[in-house]
């Protein structure tokens, strides 16, 4: 079986190519390793950054990013999205800070620092 | 009136990086003015990730790709004036600007332009019809929605495939919008590829190439657009005109340099970039006025911004250190496939990168840096997109040898 | 409360007779059917004071215009609005247009205007270098100008509020009936009553008019699509430059406007509903061509906006401004298209003179203050200045808007001023915040931000222009 994909690991957005042959993986088309990595998880188990916003309760219009600290699958995109519009947060944050602790073996954490 | 060796406009990426390496190469009286309350202008509003991995070497939301200058901003102790607007600057490098307390007048001994870009409006566009409410350029609805946590709209359409835009449909996808299709007038998306992917396909989100948004319907908020099929000279092709209900329509068609303070210093903009004619240390034709990132082109990755700016930083140092020479100047010209080269002049001394972006979508291709009959320089690239920014260094053993004016041009290949 | 006067129609017109009888000592209410005044064509215009050499003589447009070119001026003054005697230039390209050129000089001359002189082609591009070589002679009309239409609207609405006339939006009339008094009805079901009612609906003037039996007239909307351009092309011209007019409108003008951007147009194309301001490929196209004919230098590449008006105009081609000929205290103030903009004072003052002659008698208030400060003031002032007042009020500091540089302070005055803006366009047409070249694409938020803010209301709820123009849907996160 063949499958054409483009790499999103970096901007350079190689075109790869992945050949499966039984249980044998080969990439073809990647500048560096991590493309090969990327075909390979992609045809698996598909993983994505999440990133999105919490509201800060204690201030007014105000919203902290936030992101999944590792991927996660991508299926869970939107389950993760429901998940947060639950997460009550008050400033001072920091980033780094926890937000949810565990989301498919990952965290998901601010990325952005309110006072 | 103050006085300060290094006053820099602008506290996004660029300013931050520029008044760093202005710092760290011995100018210790550098001030940033910056129109918000915190430092990272645009970094702020984009909260996806895909920062940092050339510069820094790993992947970080804009947030905090902008915290990591921040803290080195902090750190060395630069004073910077938050929500001061800079008014006016005179090629006496005379800045004027305002904020809560007052009228702020600075001479300076070198500046750094560092005010960003804007995003093109629909004035700009031939679109007719209506001119109700849920018409956005990507980058306003990107605030309201990140950072201020309100969703624009429902059931949206996007013009333009620009990063902003894609970015824009999957963050409003998992917001719960449906977003419609995005359309695009060129027969290329001027994306990045990997946003197709991760902010299109991952969504089932339609790419609509040749095609574009004629009339926008609905009296007090959009009720929805007609998009239409365009030829090879960009005519609508009027038996393709398809209806499509929605409530929003953002527009991602272009950024434009903001320089309208440069322009009121007499500084001489490039027509094709839309920012300042440069030399290779981003010196504008006004001695001690410096521009970099997108300000001065609009560029692909936050990450070549910063190292513009670095350049820049130092070389606005070396001026106030009174350590740069005159040297001999050659002029830069864009050849065959290549819509701009910058810098528009360099100095014969040292190794100098040229910045570039091709006309089109191209496959294989080599880049050749001529001057005159001789070859300084000639790089193969897999495949060039206008929508990525190309960079070939030319080395100073290289460049010793050119009289003539240096072209870059560019040649497909098998 | 029974008003003594009822006003029906918050544009330039209405705006200034509310203004004209805010003098007297009359209760006079204003009901507009939108969320702010200028809503209508007194927004989407030339915005041109028009020297009064167009229109037959013998003619209610005639008389108005040479008697409303001095008033407006002063009117201008007096409201801070911005008004600019530029003068302006009619070309005509080549021989056959030369004679119309004689007789719009001629009539010019009967409608009692001075210094109008004719030019040859070499004469009038010394005036303007940039007009085409192809015009052969102009007519130079040094008394003309251009003035904001809707900074005027505003400006002579809220003066006529500081002076005790009150204003009610989205008050749209639905039905009227008589008993002693006038009982004025909206379409959200509320009730006015007055004693006497002026009927400047506009586009709707003549719909207005027929709900007191008057069926005389009616209005034919005509559209005119604009194109405005960025300030880098305002100093194409320094007049006003027109063709020679026709039937259908004066033609294809170049203008720099008040504001210092280049503003061209318009078309004149009928359309089926007062409310058709839609902009179409083939108008936009025709004006680009048209304004090329005049001023080729015009580089469209730098087009901020497009958008149209639609002007009410009436088969005869006059102003209608007349007293009900079927009920009583009733003056119908309609037909008004071009040259309307000029005569919106000498207008409003007629309209006192049909007053006097029905039951009313208007008699002056001690205390009329003809003056109102312009919230954009600030932006006139010297750096000094600026430092001082920032120092008095830290808002005037905080720049929201920085294509056009209005700040926060002018922002929060828009909303307090009468009449209070309301919603975002009301803000852009104070302030001119959002109508620079970024179109409102970074000020936008945190003008949305202030009006919630300033009139306690969700972030959700502010509109664009009232009803169901909403900025953002939901809040986000819970």
């Amino acid at each position: 079986m063949k499958k054409e994909m483009i790499c999103i690991i970096c901007p350079h957005g190689c075109q790869i190519e992945l050949t499966q042959e039984g249980n044998a993986l080969s990439v073809k088309g990647n500048a560096c390793p991590r493309g090969a990595e990327y075909a390979k998880s992609e045809l698996l188990d598909p993983r994505r950054t999440l990133t999105a916003t919490v509201r800060v309760s204690n201030r007014k219009d105000t919203m902290v990013s936030v992101k999944t600290e590792h991927p996660i699958p991508k299926s869970q995109m939107m389950n993760i999205m429901k998940r947060l519009r639950d997460v009550h947060v008050n400033a001072p944050i920091a980033i780094g800070d926890i937000l949810l602790p565990d989301v498919w073996g990952t965290k998901v954490i601010a990325t952005q620092r309110v006072d | 009136m103050q006085e300060h060796a290094i006053v820099v406009i602008g506290g996004g990426p660029a300013g931050m990086a520029a008044a760093v390496a202005a710092y760290d190469r011995g100018v210790t009286d550098v001030v940033i003015l910056d129109r918000e309350a915190h430092l990272g202008g645009i970094l702020q509003q984009c909260i996806h990730n895909g920062f940092g991995l050339h510069k820094l070497g790993q992947e970080l939301t804009g947030p905090e790709y902008a915290s990591v200058y921040e803290e080195m901003v902090a750190s060395r102790g630069i004073q910077v004036y938050h929500e001061t607007m800079v008014t006016g600057l005179t090629a006496e490098r005379i800045v004027t600007a305002q904020n809560r307390q007052g009228i702020l007048k600075i001479k300076a001994q070198a500046v750094i332009l560092a005010m960003g870009c804007r995003e093109r409006s629909r004035g700009a566009l031939n679109i007719y019809g209506n001119r109700p409410a849920g018409i956005y350029s990507a980058g306003t609805a990107q605030k309201l929605i990140n950072c201020q946590g309100y969703m624009v709209g429902k059931q949206v359409v996007i013009l333009g495939s620009g990063d902003i835009g894609l970015i824009m449909a999957r963050r409003m996808s998992l917001e719960g919008a449906k977003v419609e299709a995005v359309c695009e007038l060129m027969p290329y998306s001027g994306g990045l590829t990997r946003n197709i992917v991760q902010c299109l396909e991952d969504f089932d989100i339609p790419l609509y190439l040749r095609t574009t948004v004629v009339q926008i319907h609905g009296d007090k908020r959009v009720q929805g657009v007609t998009v239409a099929q365009v030829d090879e000279n960009r005519n609508v092709i009027e038996t393709t005109k398809l209806y499509i209900p929605c409530d929003t329509l953002l527009l991602s068609v272009g950024l434009i340099p903001e320089n309208e303070l440069t322009r009121g210093a007499g500084i001489p903009i490039d027509p094709i970039t839309g920012g300042a004619m440069v030399d290779e240390r981003c010196e504008t034709a006004v001695p001690g006025i410096f521009a970099c990132g997108n300000v001065l082109q609009v560029h692909d990755l936050v990450d070549y911004v910063s190292e513009e700016a670095e350049r820049a930083g130092a070389a606005a140092a070396e001026t106030v250190l009174s350590q740069s020479v005159c040297r001999e100047v050659l002029a830069t010209k864009a050849g065959f496939g290549v819509r701009y080269v910058l810098p528009q002049r360099i100095h014969k001394d040292g190794d100098v990168s040229l910045f570039l972006r091709v006309t089109q979508p191209f496959g294989k291709v080599r880049l050749t840096v001529t001057a005159g009959e001789k070859v300084l320089a000639s790089v193969k690239r897999i495949k060039a997109a206008p929508g990525e920014m190309e960079k070939i260094t030319l080395k100073a053993d290289a460049l010793a040898q050119a009289t003539d004016t240096v072209t870059v041009s560019l040649e497909e290949i098998k | 409360m029974v008003y003594d006067i009822l006003i029906i129609g918050g544009g330039v017109i209405g705006a200034m007779i509310a203004r004209e009888l805010s003098r007297y000592q009359l209760s006079v209410c204003l009901l507009e059917k939108e969320n702010d005044v200028a809503c209508g064509a007194s927004k989407a215009n030339s915005g041109i004071v028009h020297g009064g050499f167009d229109p037959e003589p013998g003619t209610l447009k005639a008389k108005l215009n040479t008697l409303g070119v001095p008033l407006l001026y002063r009117a201008a003054e007096q409201l801070q609005v911005p008004c600019i005697q530029n003068g302006s230039l009619v070309c005509a390209f080549g021989t056959e247009e030369e004679p119309e050129l004689e007789k719009l000089y001629l009539r010019g001359i009967a409608n009692g205007i001075r210094g109008m002189k004719i030019l040859s082609g070499d004469e009038a591009r010394l005036l303007e270098p940039n007009l085409s070589p192809a015009v052969t002679k102009a007519l130079h009309i040094p008394s003309a100008g251009i003035v904001s239409p809707y900074d005027l609207t505003i400006a002579a609405m809220g003066n006529a509020m500081d002076n005790g006339v009150e204003l009610l939006r989205n008050f749209q009339v639905t039905s009227i009936e008589k008993t002693t008094v006038y009982h004025v009805h909206s379409s959200l079901g509320q009730t006015v009553q007055g004693k006497g009612i002026i009927n400047c609906a506009g586009g709707y003037a003549d719909k207005i008019a027929a709900m007191f039996g008057d069926d005389h007239f009616s209005i034919i909307p005509r559209s005119g699509e604009y194109l405005l351009l960025d300030k880098a092309e305002g100093n194409q011209v320094r007049h006003t430059v027109f063709q020679i007019p026709s039937k259908e409108g004066k033609g294809i003008l170049v203008t720099p406007t008040v504001h210092e951007n280049l503003l061209v147009g318009p078309t004149a194309t009928a359309v089926a509903s007062p409310d058709a301001n839609q902009t179409t490929p083939d108008g936009l196209a025709q004006v680009q061509r048209l304004a090329a004919k005049s001023v080729p230098t015009v580089n469209f590449r730098q087009v901020i906006t497009s958008f149209a008006g639609v002007r009410a105009s009436e088969a005869k081609g006059d102003f209608i401004i007349e007293p009900s000929k079927k009920a009583s205290n009733v003056i119908h103030v309609a037909a008004i298209d071009s040259p309307g903009l000029t005569c919106c004072v000498s207008i409003a003052q007629y309209v006192m003179e049909l007053l006097r002659q029905l039951d009313f008698s208007l008699i002056e208030k001690e205390n009329w203050d003809p003056y109102r400060e312009n919230i954009r003031a600030f932006s006139q002032m010297s750096d000094e200045e600026k430092d001082a007042y920032i120092q008095k009020h830290p808002a005037y500091g905080k720049i929201v808007c920085r294509c056009e540089l209005i700040s926060e302070g002018e922002i929060r005055a828009a909303i307090r001023q009468n009449p209070g803006a309301l919603d975002m366009d009301g803000i852009k047409r104070r302030t001119r915040s959002g109508m620079g070249r970024c179109q409102g694409g970074f000020c936008g938020p945190y003008v949305m931000g202030i009006l919630s803010q300033e009139l306690g209301i969700p972030l959700e709820e502010v509109t664009k222009n009232g009803g169901e123009s909403r900025m953002v849907l939901e809040r986000i996160g819970e």
